[in-house]
């Protein structure tokens, strides 16, 4: 029965797994971008929604709802001015690009917010369950997940039955074709980012309100995102959800054996996937 | 309607144009012919802007456009069949039909049903990714696309490049009914009879450079002879 | 007519007797310099090796590890298994984690080359943070807190004792002047390594091989031989500065042994300031970096904040770095590993001094 419990308790966690990384792997797919400071970016997003939420009263959602418009400004504004100018053939500029951009954010809030853990008040929400008959789940866990499949159903919906999903696919083909159909390839990847930022503001809420967060944890984030990008398979954005629950049922069933192996049964899930696959469960066909 | 002055072009430190002087009036039908690596498709690129040049090298309707990026040149009327098709493989035929029409002049004629009319076998597909279709499909899928935007100017790369005769046959039809809406056509060609058949005017282009230029009706067989390798004779 | 293909510039003649000089200098400067500059000089040549290891793998390599802490922490603790555990002196401990170290890398290198460009970067990171976790299970090194060298260990390694009679100091200087030869040593010899190799039939297939991996491979360039080589290479030497660091140092924890900031970050903006893909990159780096520590580390984070928009600034308006920018102006290498063919004293290719002596 406990096992049930772990399992169905990793597979929740997943959800979180999977909202870090659905950004991540909506920003490489689209540009083969893979943005270090991604985990930062989290971080920064849940202490703004913190700020909103202390600064007009409201409930964490609708305080998340008010800064993600800014947070889409941002990814924005961050791709426009600084990404697309290191986006080429060579890997390294926009890695080191973001590499920087990490320790920068990481800095900034530090002195901004200071060291301490801080948490996105919930309410009864925080310790409120569900009995499920076998287990009994948290709705905090619960709602994370399903957020998590609603995120990656509208990215689906918007990658496939719109116009701006169109040009996505089109540019990430093959941007000087997509510009001769008068795409601009550069708005065409603010846009991703933009978006990627809405997506990392409904990640930051979970994780601010699931847990305490301070402007340390960011690199841990981006890992176990990138974790379930690779393991989901590069650009498969319901791969992304099984990768994250992956690494999710691995930290849960390793922190019950022994709590100090949590994040390392983890990795090493990871590991072992990419031994066997390492292209991942789901890989694209074209690349 | 577009005209290109002392237009150069290089990659790095390979000169690929060297000064070519261009006009194309409106409704016109143009061939480009050349060798490989005359600098045809160089040309169409820099037109196109996907390379950019000085503003002046390019100028569209009395506007220097050669610096314009190529989603801006589009937008003002003139759209390009790239060489080798570059469809979009994860779009269906329909989506990248679609994409063409992302930005569209006016209310000209070309829509998804007129130019499914044109090359009825896109109908029939339209739901496949555009990657799974034969060739010659795919060439209809290309031209399909840029005509989706109602271009004034259509700059055609290698349409026939890698196609059977049978089925160069079936695309070079639907030129006439390009034609028919006024919009000029730029036609770059390898195959010299092909080319001089449909076109008003030729641009015979060798090294990088215009050697023979004139009404297709004026040019002599050897006068393109001499002018595509170059011999004296 | 003869024609032979060189490397050699006057610049780089010039650099040659130079280096040689620094070094000679870098040996006696004991006798007359101040500990604090022989910490500060210490810091500097750790710092520059890490960053030439980095430099070789990734600027001459292709391969953008971030995960060199794990090389770093796991040298660090295997010279702290050698004195605490086997009762091993901590010099030829330093000698355990190059060890370590390498065996590290081997299954690194099997899971981070079936990555590709960035995720190659995190494959790597992820390896270096399984590492540390394991390590920090390590209970007899102190677990997840960390441990020291003991008193005795550090009280009679070898050569303190001559050390401290030769320049008439007391003991903690002279563990500094130790530490500082050996950096020193590791310094030079990883630069000479690594501007040898750069010079081999290897270097160029090495550069061929970031370049284009097909191209290099068809022209016969055995890409999966040559990348392991250097990966291993590498890793060993940091491992082996890992464990000196640490020597000098003499307490350890694996959040500041396996730290991704110290070891890989700093090492990454050293490189990337200096210019990337040069070996006079790292030189140039690590002396602006270590002047930006010292004026402006007592403002905390500001001052890494600045390092990070630095990084960018410099990826964004100076892809070369600060050397690219001042070897573009004057053509000047010092260390050039480019081949030009000279043909009877005249010189074709680059622009150079050695034009000069034509006339």
């Amino acid at each position: 029965m406990i096992w049930l419990d772990t399992i169905v308790q990793g597979l929740l966690l997943g959800g979180l797994y999977a909202l870090f990384a659905a950004g991540l792997s909506l920003v490489f797919g689209i540009m083969r971008l893979v943005n270090l400071a991604h985990g930062d970016l989290i971080v920064l997003a849940a202490f703004i929604v913190l700020v909103v939420v202390e600064a007009t009263g409201l409930n964490p959602f609708l305080s998340a709802l008010i800064a993600a418009p800014a947070l889409f400004a941002f990814g924005w504004a961050l791709q426009w001015f600084v990404f697309n100018r290191v986006l080429g053939k060579d890997i390294l500029p926009p890695l080191l690009v973001t590499f920087g951009l990490s320790i920068a954010l990481q800095n900034g809030m530090l002195e901004v917010f200071s060291a301490d853990s801080q948490r996105i008040p919930a309410g009864p929400l925080e310790s409120a369950s569900v009995d499920l008959g076998a287990v009994t789940v948290g709705i905090m866990p619960l709602l994370t997940f399903a957020s998590a499949v609603a995120v990656i159903f509208a990215l689906n919906q918007i990658f496939y039955r719109t116009a701006l999903g169109r040009a996505f696919r089109a540019t990430s083909d093959d941007p000087v074709t997509a510009s001769l159909m008068g795409i601009n390839p550069r708005s065409v990847f603010a846009m991703a980012t933009g978006l990627a930022m809405v997506i990392v503001t409904i990640a930051a809420l979970y994780l601010g309100m699931r847990s305490n967060f301070d402007p340390s944890i960011g690199p841990a984030r981006l890992i176990f995102a990138f974790e379930a990008v690779i393991i989901g398979g590069l650009g498969s954005l319901w791969g992304t959800l099984v990768g994250g629950a992956i690494i999710g049922v691995a930290q849960t069933v390793g922190a019950q054996i022994n709590p100090e192996w949590q994040i390392l049964a983890g990795h090493l899930a990871f590991l072992a996937v990419l031994l066997v696959r390492p292209r991942g469960l789901f890989p694209r066909a074209v690349d | 309607m577009l005209e290109t002055h002392s237009l150069t072009a290089s990659y790095g430190q390979f000169k690929a144009l060297f000064g070519i002087d261009l006009t194309i009036g409106a409704g016109e039908c143009v061939a480009i012919i050349g060798a490989n690596g005359a600098g045809k498709s160089t040309l169409m690129r820099s037109i196109s802007g996907v390379l950019k040049n000085a503003p002046g090298m390019v100028v569209h309707k009395g506007t220097p456009i050669g610096d314009l990026p190529a989603d801006a040149v589009l937008q003002r009327g003139i759209a390009m069949v790239p060489e080798g098709r570059k469809l979009f493989p994860s779009l269906s035929v329909e989506e990248n039909l679609l994409i063409g029409g992302q930005i569209r002049r006016g209310d000209g004629r070309w829509t998804l049903e007129t130019v499914y009319d044109l090359f009825p076998i896109l109908k029939e597909r339209r739901l496949s990714p555009a990657t799974a279709l034969s060739g010659g499909q795919q060439q209809m899928v290309a031209i399909g696309r840029a005509l989706m935007s109602n271009p004034e100017l259509l700059l055609c790369d290698e349409i026939s490049l890698g196609l059977a005769p049978v089925v160069i046959r079936d695309i070079y039809a639907a030129l006439p009914r390009i034609r028919e809406t006024g919009a000029a056509v730029v036609i770059v060609e390898q195959d010299i009879t092909r080319a001089l058949a449909v076109a008003d005017r030729v641009y015979c282009l060798m090294e990088g450079r215009v050697t023979l230029t004139g009404p297709t009706a004026s040019i002599t067989r050897d006068a393109v002879h001499a002018a595509y390798f170059g011999d004296a004779a | 007519m003869q024609v032979t293909v060189t490397t050699r510039t006057r610049a780089s003649t010039v650099a040659g007797f130079v280096a040689l000089g620094l070094i000679a200098l870098g040996l006696i400067l004991p006798a007359f310099a101040s500990r604090s500059l022989i910490q500060d000089l210490f810091f500097i040549l750790t710092m520059l090796t890490l960053a030439q290891l980095w430099n070789l793998i990734a600027g001459y390599g292709g391969m953008v590890s971030v995960g060199q802490q794990a090389f770093v922490g796991i040298g660090a603790y295997a010279m702290f298994a050698g004195v605490i555990l086997w009762g091993w002196d901590p010099v030829p401990a330093i000698l355990l984690g190059g060890v370590a170290a390498f065996l590290l890398a081997i299954p690194m290198a099997f899971f981070a080359f079936r990555l590709q460009g960035a995720y190659f970067a995190i494959g790597t990171w992820v390896i270096a943070e399984v590492t540390r976790l394991v390590i920090a299970q390590w209970k007899t090194l102190g677990g997840g807190t960390g441990t020291s060298l003991p008193r005795e260990a550090t009280s009679d390694i070898i050569g303190v004792a001559t050390i401290a009679e030769l320049f008439g100091l007391r003991d903690a200087a002279a563990r500094d002047v130790l530490a500082y030869w050996l950096a020193l040593a590791l310094a030079v010899g990883t630069m000479a390594a690594i501007y040898a190799l750069l010079r081999s039939r290897n270097g160029l297939a090495l550069t061929a091989l970031r370049d284009n991996d097909n191209a290099a491979r068809s022209v016969g360039v055995d890409a999966g031989r040559l990348k392991w080589l250097v990966f291993l290479a590498a890793a060993a030497m940091t491992g082996l500065v890992g464990a000196l660091i640490y020597m000098q140092t003499a307490r350890i924890s694996p959040d500041a042994a396996f730290s991704v900031t110290s070891w890989t970050a700093y090492v990454i903006f050293i490189v990337v300031i200096g210019g990337i893909g040069r070996l006079e990159g790292p030189i140039v780096g690590v002396l602006v970096f270590w002047g930006l520590q010292t004026a402006f580390s007592d403002y905390g984070s500001w001052y890494l904040l600045a390092l990070g928009l630095i990084a960018i600034a410099v990826m964004l308006f100076a892809p070369r770095g600060l050397w690219g920018l001042f070897a573009s102006r004057t053509g000047i290498a010092l260390f050039p590993v480019q081949r030009r063919l000279v043909t009877s004293g005249l010189v074709t290719g680059q622009p150079n001094t050695q034009r000069e002596e034509v006339t």
